[in-house]
């Protein structure tokens, strides 16, 4: 005769066998996404790394082509020595900060005052207009450069590093507005009337309300003008064509390059150098890139 | 402090649909105004035409002696609160309740001396170095209040602050703003769906249906002599009963027959008043209260009525029985030792002395 008895302790162990598998399948999945972003992580990341040991290498150690090329053996700051006393070097580079503050400040007061007035003043036409500025960015610059190369020949700009301070926002602008009338459409609407009954006109709620409340929002619209003109390559070689009015983009690989002698040690510490900004500038906004800043405006 | 007036104003938008209908409101200086109605009557609307937030299709609004038609919300000398307090997030409490003050320019020390004295009347003197995001529901709309407060404006505008609060918080909230108002005797124009609100806050209730002013008056008027069906069914919770009825010949005088209730005989007192409208369809109005335990009631105008119990709803202070006439839900108000229960019949004691008839036609009360 047999008796059969609840074990408690089945009940327990059953539990915890749950728990196991659950734990196992979390186990899997962190496994899986480390694999699946250490394969981005070396894609994206060995070609950096690449410039920075070439950047650290001599001439004569590139051209003896002995040992691991992934190693620098006796590494040296000569490429940057010379980068940094080159004329030409740092006439690119102010050409490039120049063009480039001056395409954000202007691309950032243009999208902001316009973003705010077709998002929030509510006028005729205004939907198709945000509409329209859309469309606009999805030209392709490749084909717009044409025709702004009659546009800036007629203005006599041609080979003159302003003209990019011209053309730039025109590739910037409706990107910005796009992201700003967004950024201002998410901005409850009763913070307006408050301003409008507390006494202020449209300019003052747009600087002293939403210009901080949509600081995210333009900081997203400041990193996209200053990574359009900071990296631009085609506008640069197509309408620039002498030393002293190029960019870094087109000057480092027009100046370091001479016929067929590929100077690798100085391209890639110019490189270096370039990449220097945007990093800096991604580190510093990122910081104020804090999203929901609109909290407590209204009910969380 | 000013007195408000709205004549015949008419908001229409786009499309022909008309929000407000040629409205009439006089609001004297210092009262408490509160317009109530279900969602869509008007009622925001009118407090936004009032702030200047929405233009005016037709009429006149006049604040102070002045039209204000086309005067923009910031020389209109009024304050709003919003329902969801609209704080600007990036500015401290203080900067808050400052910004309308730094924007007029007055001198430093006025403006901290007006927001030290509105953070003691609201009692949020500790929160004034306090972004919003860092306060909860309840002190958010109090800094919305004090901002409303340190202006010091004609007139104040509520639309609907307390609707986003919990019920507890509301009720506190209710108290405070009764209390702002006694100290700060400012004309305000406070709009909810909240007819508990609108009753315990106002001077005189605003009841508007349709974009219509259905009835003014004080709140106990409007509970006790509702003008139309409409008001007679939004003001009172629970709600008026209706039944259907047809006045007729009692014996003793006209009586109201319900059918599925009996014959209800109308009090002497009223008996001229009904008399024009013998033998017609016509609505009788009870509220809860007045359907009471029978308990033997030999009171004049009370006349015993038999009802099956559908549900029963024990409140604590009293007990709600609910019971179907004619289809349609009614209730009445019992004591608690009441011994009710679902199915079984109950006799209730309908006091007659607080009837009201409605033309169902016109849906006046008669």
């Amino acid at each position: 005769m047999s008796v059969t008895t609840a074990d408690p302790g089945s009940a327990l162990s059953r539990g915890k066998a749950r728990r196991n598998s659950l734990h196992n399948q979390r186990l899997w999945a962190l496994w899986g996404s480390y694999a699946a972003l250490s394969v981005f992580v070396v894609m994206f990341l060995v070609p950096p790394f690449y410039t920075i040991i070439t950047s650290l290498k001599s001439s004569a150690e590139m051209s003896a082509q002995t040992g691991n090329p992934w190693i620098v053996q006796h590494p040296t700051l000569e490429n940057f020595t010379y980068l940094l006393t080159y004329p030409n070097f740092l006439r690119f580079f102010f050409n490039s900060v120049m063009v480039t503050v001056l395409t954000v400040v202007i691309s950032m007061i243009i999208s902001v005052l316009s973003a705010f007035s077709l998002s929030r003043m509510g006028f005729w036409g205004s939907q198709t207009l945000a509409t329209g500025v859309f469309l606009t960015y999805l030209v392709p610059a490749s084909l717009l450069f044409i025709p702004l190369f009659q546009i800036v020949g007629a203005l006599g700009l041609i080979n003159n590093v302003y003209c990019l301070v011209l053309l730039f926002p025109t590739l910037a602008v409706p990107f910005c507005t796009w992201i700003m009338i967004g950024y201002f459409s998410s901005i409850p609407k009763e913070l307006d009337e408050a301003a409008l009954i507390d006494g202020a006109g449209y300019l003052q709620m747009l600087w002293k309300i939403f210009i901080p409340v949509a600081m995210p929002g333009i900081i997203a619209a400041t990193i996209f003008a200053f990574t359009v003109s900071w990296g631009a390559f085609l506008y640069p070689l197509a309408y620039l064509y002498t030393t002293e009015q190029m960019t870094l983009t087109v000057g480092i690989i027009s100046d370091l390059i001479r016929g067929d002698v590929f100077q690798w040690g100085k391209i890639m510490a110019a490189c270096v150098l370039a990449s220097v900004p945007p990093i800096i500038i991604y580190a510093f906004l990122m910081d104020y890139y804090i999203a929901g800043l609109t909290a407590g405006a209204t009910k969380g | 402090m000013a007195e408000v007036s709205v004549r015949k104003v008419v908001k229409e938008y786009d499309g022909g649909v008309q929000a407000v209908k040629g409205i009439d409101l006089e609001i004297a200086d210092q009262e408490f105004v509160v317009l109530v109605g279900p969602s869509g009557c008007g009622k925001s609307t009118t407090l936004r035409m009032i702030a200047g937030l929405e233009e005016i299709t037709g009429g006149e609004i006049w604040i102070g002696g002045d039209v204000v038609n086309d005067v923009p919300p910031r020389d209109r000398d009024i304050a709003m609160v919003f329902q969801n307090y609209a704080l600007y997030p990036h500015m401290s409490v203080f900067d808050n309740m400052a910004f309308g003050l730094k924007l007029r320019k007055f001198p430093k020390d006025e403006i901290k001396r007006r927001v030290d004295e509105a953070a003691r009347i609201l009692d949020i003197q500790v929160l004034l170095d306090r972004k919003p995001k860092a306060l909860s529901g309840g002190q958010r709309q109090r800094v919305a209040m004090g901002r409303a407060i340190v202006r010091n404006p004609k007139v104040f505008l509520f639309d609907e602050p307390l609707s986003n609060l919990d019920a507890k918080l509301r009720v506190q909230m209710r108290t405070e703003i009764k209390k702002v108002h006694q100290t700060v005797k400012t004309t305000t124009v406070y709009v909810t769906h909240d007819q508990i609100e609108a009753m315990t806050l106002a001077d005189r209730v605003v009841v508007m249906n349709h974009g219509v002013i259905e009835q003014v008056g004080p709140p106990q008027e409007l509970y006790h002599n509702p003008a139309t069906r409409f008001v007679a069914g939004f003001i009172g919770s629970p709600a008026m009963n209706f039944f259907q009825c047809r006045v007729q010949d009692g014996g003793n005088g006209p009586a109201v027959q319900v059918e599925g209730l009996g014959t209800l005989p109308i009090p002497a007192a009223r008996h001229a008043r009904y008399a024009p409208y013998k033998d017609r369809a016509m609505i009788l109005g009870l509220r809860p209260e007045h359907l009471i335990d029978w308990h033997d009631n030999t009171k004049p105008g009370v006349t015993r009525v038999d009802v099956l119990v559908d549900v029963v709803e024990p409140m604590g202070m009293e007990t709600m029985i609910h019971f179907l006439i004619g289809g349609q839900e009614m209730s009445a108000r019992v004591d608690p030792t009441t011994k009710a229960a679902p199915e079984q019949m109950l006799p209730l004691a309908a006091d007659m002395n607080h009837m009201h008839l409605m033309d169902p036609d016109s849906g006046k009360v008669v």
